[in-house]
């Protein structure tokens, strides 16, 4: 059977590679350490299984030491000049899209076939991986495509994979750090914490303060975790069940689908949700980190409104 | 009585991002202290934040598509997202994101919350796509303008799938409220819970959008 660890390898490899490309890349004056950073990455994808969890922790450490030490830097050799891509967009034309659509097609049209044909029973791909599993298919299927139709350099993928990841950097593990922060948070107690905090200030016979703070309870533990699946269950537990299901008789359904919407609102506020916020920033090469942040904070806020209002009229008034 | 202390945590990662620290060594740190405070010992936090990150590296397999997107942008896509763009007469920024945006709602809410997204589709697609369509429209672009359209592609894409997938039923989300409210005897199925995404999922269209538009505007005014 075809399990994400497939794909761990796969992605162990990439990282190996744009450790080795980093360290022949003499146009950085900080190659080596992108090298061992890529290499840690590397190290951690194919063998994070048997390093146990002090091994990890060390290997976390060493990443965090070489980020924090700015001992990551970046190649100045561009790849082809921009003269030279508007010649070859004349060339290719708009066939150039359709290896980039190889991979969300793949992806796509292999789902469907998978999930709703025999093929399911066969087993063949981890059903809780599938979309990702096939995402890695069409990864390989348009790199087939790209080299038998552009016939680039044999290492040229290798070195424009490192041109792009080197501009985001440390970014990548930053949601992987977040993650395990939130581990460490949930096993220090913070959850309970806040729960009773909040609970302390519940006031009493306001069905529309109640909801309120509900809301808002979600989107502040939401910016501070990061995501909206730590907070939810903290804030059903202290105020969603007890107060506005039990208490106020509002609608379970609601209650828990618009909550968790709300914390949505949270997540597009915080640079905590790295992965959405933090890394595009670094991808699309912004001056300004907090640049994406800042676009989505007019949209949070008036959606978080129209989720109070659906909240309270759809939760107790229909 | 309720110990306060490991509250600290979340207090140094505030400080820490609003000084611009490192955020890797800022977040490490956060949980190496809250860790302590919580009365673990330090080898045990080691531990705790190896397995987090190990268990979560499926966050990172993504970055998969980078080698065949960089390819592609060797040989001239970004240019090719442009030229697709002049092309089209009556195209703005704004107008551009507005139909990616309920493209992303849409697949999202299918369960295809991987087939686009910041690496796949906004930097060698999307964000070249509304660059070109603003520049058509309003001549060069200063940087902080490039700066802005950028940042706006990248909040489109977040918005539509943040506001699409829930109406799927079997995204992680819903299942992670029908077994939260489980816990305490309310027994759901997903689809009641996903239909009850459907009212947000058309505010964020009609909130967002409307900023779009308003977008194309103030990018005619800054001119």
């Amino acid at each position: 059977m075809i399990t994400v660890h497939l794909l761990y390898v796969l992605a162990g490899a990439m990282f190996a590679a744009y450790a080795i490309c980093s360290a022949r890349d003499r146009t950085n004056r900080k190659r080596f350490g992108n090298a061992a950073f890529w290499g840690l990455l590397a190290i951690s994808f194919w063998f994070g299984n048997l390093l146990g969890d002090s091994g990890n922790g060390v290997l976390v450490l060493a990443l965090v030491g070489i980020a924090g030490a700015h001992l990551l830097g970046r190649g100045s050799k561009e790849s082809t000049s921009a003269e030279e891509r508007e010649h070859f967009s004349e060339r290719f034309g708009n066939r150039l899209f359709l290896p980039a659509l190889v991979i969300p097609m793949t992806a796509f049209a292999g789902t469907l076939l998978f999930s709703y044909t025999p093929l399911r029973a066969t087993g063949l791909i981890d059903t809780k991986a599938v979309t990702l599993v096939l995402l890695g298919a069409g990864v390989i299927l348009a790199l087939i495509v790209c080299y038998a139709w552009l016939k680039p350099p044999l290492a040229a993928s290798v070195v424009e994979g490192t041109r792009l990841v080197d501009s985001i950097g440390w970014a990548i593990v930053l949601p992987q750090m977040l993650a395990s922060l939130g581990a460490v948070f949930a096993a220090a107690g913070l959850g309970t914490t806040i729960g009773a905090l909040v609970g302390e200030i519940i006031p009493q016979g306001s069905v529309f303060l109640a909801v309120l703070l509900y809301v808002l309870g979600m989107v502040v533990f939401t910016m501070i975790m990061g995501n909206a699946f730590a907070a939810f269950p903290v804030m059903a537990a202290a105020i969603g069940v007890p107060i506005l299901i039990h208490g106020d008789g509002g609608k379970a359904a609601v209650i828990g689908a618009v909550g968790m919407l709300s914390g949505f609102c949270g997540t597009l506020m915080t640079p905590m949700a790295a992965n959405f916020n933090i890394v595009p920033a670094a991808l699309l090469e912004l001056k300004n980190q907090y640049a994406v942040i800042r676009m989505q904070i007019a949209t949070a806020i008036p959606l978080l409104i129209a989720n109070i209002i659906i909240l309270y009229v759809a939760g107790f008034h229909l | 009585m309720i110990d306060y202390w490991p509250l600290l945590g979340i207090a140094l990662v505030v400080v820490g991002f609003a000084l611009r620290f490192n955020p890797l060594l800022v977040v490490f740190v956060s949980a190496i202290v809250t860790g302590l405070l919580g009365g673990m010992d330090f080898l045990k936090v080691l531990g705790a934040v190896g397995k987090g990150f190990n268990d979560n590296r499926n966050v990172t397999l993504i970055y998969i598509v980078l080698p065949v997107i960089g390819l592609l942008e060797r040989y001239g896509l970004q240019q090719q997202a442009k030229a697709l763009i002049l092309q089209m007469r009556r195209a703005t920024a704004g107008r551009l994101l507005i139909v990616y945006l309920g493209f992303r709602q849409i697949f999202a809410a299918l369960g295809l919350t991987t087939v686009a997204g910041h690496a796949q589709t906004v930097r060698p697609l999307v964000a070249p796509m509304a660059l070109a369509a603003a520049e058509k429209e309003h001549g060069r672009l200063d940087e902080e303008t490039v700066e802005r359209v950028k940042a706006m592609s990248a909040a489109t894409d977040n918005v539509g799938l943040f506001f699409g997938e829930d109406i799927f039923l079997a995204v992680s989300s819903i299942l992670l409220i029908q077994g939260a409210l489980a816990g305490f005897g309310i027994q759901l199925t997903p689809f009641q819970l996903s239909v009850w995404a459907i009212p947000t999922a058309i505010c964020a269209f009609l909130i967002h959008g409307t900023r779009l538009l308003l977008f194309d505007r103030r990018l005619r005014r800054s001119k």
